[in-house]
């Protein structure tokens, strides 16, 4: 079932759709860096671009900088949300329960798939924005963030875990429009509900009267991955970001779990 | 050997589904037999597309059970049971054929080693295997229908449910599909047939359950529920004549057709023919499975108007005492 589901995901034209427009936005950031030579100023604008000009081995971090707080969460809901309720607006899902597959094995088969995308669309990303930064604008020894020189084994050892911990981010956002996949038969309802909830989360945030909130909302720790390139590594905010969103990914997937369990299939 | 000897492929026992405080289905009792060809009646929103799901396990009944191939965890023997459920799905972006390799990897008991064969076999049964590469999305609701039947058929099923299977079909198709279960049936594949259209389970079905507002109000063989109604239909020229021959006996006279309570149709013909009258022919009425369905079922639950629907329906008591269609005289 589980091989099923990846090649539908990969057989899917839509699936390389969006890798590809993930991969475009950073690409057309770093056209226009390298063409006009004017990065931000420090501390202003998208993480890391103003260290890119100076050493395109750090565009892989600044890309994923640039796709998290939207392009990706919007990506992952997308798939995610389409899992069951994309099934049951299609009518499929009822030949899928009576040919038979077992609802938990479907719906474990759907996680894999969606992980699988989450660890597609993250790696396409920071593989072809390396491509990119070292190809426009050289790769040098990286400066953390922070002030020293990083080695080229480190940085890429950072980077590598850049991408696993924004990955980790991505299956919460995963979890979350699984879950309401099983609610609805409508594969929009659920996306843009995980959307929402992204939002929602982003503006409280942003918002310091909210502040007794903001250590539980998902997208909190999201942009902690650029303590990586900090030295000595400020690890405090990656760990507690790394067990938010696995206690979002348990209720969720719980809640998943149990709701499609017993759920009557009437699509 | 005898229907009751022949081993029993799908039972319920007092199977109900509530949704809130609406009862979708009320206490059904289905009895099918192997080798049965089973025609599940019912007007729309009567229960049986529910009815079907919870046999197959889609939707879980509030109380009651299920008993498929004499296994109550439905799940165990489902791939045995081929099903069409409320029209084919398919995955529109994919051919046919791309489909049908999908959903027998998704399952059990689809071997890898003999899946291309089985995919040809099953995409002939149904008449697709002329069919090209080109995605579902491109099919006529025709093609559609029989491709969801291949899928029910590319585990070799005992049991097929199969609900409104010729939907989309022209003539010649249904005609085809019709031989095509007869000839599984006749290979040993129980067949069960949940449909609104009376003509379709009349031309295949030996055995009917007729499905009213959640309620099995019949569960007969097909002969039974079209028995001769104790009238004979007489045709003759004579008609006035035959009036005072026959009184009270005469029940309805439409044209030339006179129709006559009567047992015997021999005794009839010699007193008519006795009586100088022209028989041009007699023959004993029976019941069309129209006339036993709409006796049995109240008005299309798709029907809202504030009246009560008036027309050549039977009205009144439609489950009591007028049982035998009768029309006065």
């Amino acid at each position: 079932m589980i091989a099923v589901e990846l090649r539908k995901l990969l057989g899917r034209p839509r699936t390389w759709v969006m890798v590809a427009l993930l991969c475009l936005l950073p690409t057309i950031v770093a056209v226009f860096l390298k063409t006009s030579g004017v990065a931000p100023r420090p501390g202003t604008g998208p993480a890391f671009l103003s260290a890119v000009l100076q050493n395109g081995a750090l565009f892989p971090a600044a890309a994923l900088a640039i796709v998290l707080p939207l392009f990706l969460p919007v990506a992952v809901s997308l798939i995610a949300g389409d899992a069951i309720a994309g099934e049951a607006a299609a009518g499929t899902l009822r030949y899928l329960l009576v040919r038979p597959v077992g609802r938990t094995r479907l719906l474990a088969a759907k996680l894999v798939s969606v992980v699988a995308f989450c660890v597609l669309a993250v790696a396409a990303v920071s593989g072809s924005a390396y491509v990119v930064g070292t190809q426009l604008f050289g790769a040098t020894a990286v400066a953390s963030v922070s002030g020293p020189d990083l080695s080229t084994s480190q940085a890429t050892l950072r980077t590598v875990l850049a991408v696993l911990y924004v990955g980790w981010c991505m299956f919460g956002v995963a979890a979350v429009a699984l879950f309401l996949s099983t609610c609805t038969d409508s594969p929009l309802a659920a996306s843009l509900g995980a959307i929402a909830l992204l939002v929602t989360s982003g503006v409280l945030v942003g918002l310091d009267s909210a502040g007794v909130v903001q250590p539980y909302l998902p997208t909190r720790y999201w942009l902690a991955f650029i303590d990586l390139f900090r030295e000595p590594v400020a690890y405090r905010d990656l760990v507690r970001g790394t067990a938010l969103q696995a206690v979002y990914l348990a209720v969720f997937l719980g809640g998943a779990w149990a709701n499609f369990a017993t759920k009557d299939v009437t699509s | 050997m005898s229907r009751e000897q022949r081993a029993p492929v799908l039972r319920t026992r007092a199977l109900v589904k509530r949704y809130g405080g609406v009862t979708a289905v009320d206490g059904v009792d289905l009895d099918v037999r192997e080798g049965d060809r089973y025609g599940f009646l019912g007007p729309n929103g009567s229960g049986k597309t529910t009815t079907v799901r919870m046999v197959l396990g889609l939707v879980l009944p509030t109380s009651g059970e299920v008993e498929l191939l004499g296994e109550r965890r439905v799940s165990r023997v489902l791939p045995q049971v081929g099903a069409l459920v409320e029209g084919p799905a398919a995955y529109g972006h994919l051919s046919g054929r791309a489909n049908l390799t999908l959903s027998d990897a998704a399952g059990r008991g689809g071997a890898r080693r003999t899946r291309t064969a089985r995919v040809r076999e099953v995409l002939e049964q149904v008449g697709l295997d002329g069919v090209d590469d080109r995605p579902v999305r491109a099919y006529s609701l025709g093609m559609r229908q029989r491709l969801g039947l291949a899928a029910a058929l590319l585990q070799k099923p005992r049991l097929l449910v199969l609900d409104e299977p010729t939907n989309g079909l022209d003539p010649q198709g249904i005609r085809e599909i019709r031989d095509l279960l007869l000839a599984l049936n006749g290979q040993g594949t129980t067949v069960f047939l949940s449909s609104h259209l009376l003509a379709e389970i009349e031309a295949l079905c030996t055995r009917v359950g007729v499905l009213d507002r959640g309620r099995l109000v019949a569960q007969d063989e097909l002969s039974a529920l079209k028995a001769p109604t104790g009238r004979m239909q007489v045709q003759t020229p004579d008609v006035a004549a035959a009036g005072r021959l026959l009184g009270t006996r005469l029940e309805v006279v439409e044209a030339d057709t006179l129709l006559v309570r009567c047992a015997d149709p021999a005794a009839l013909n010699a007193e008519l023919v006795g009586a100088g009258l022209r028989v041009r022919g007699l023959q004993p009425e029976r019941r069309t499975l129209e006339d036993a369905v709409l006796e049995m079922t109240s008005d299309s639950s798709d029907r809202h108007s504030s009246d009560r629907p008036s027309g050549d329906r039977p009205s009144g008591d439609r489950h009591g005492s007028d049982r035998h269609g009768r029309r006065p005289a």
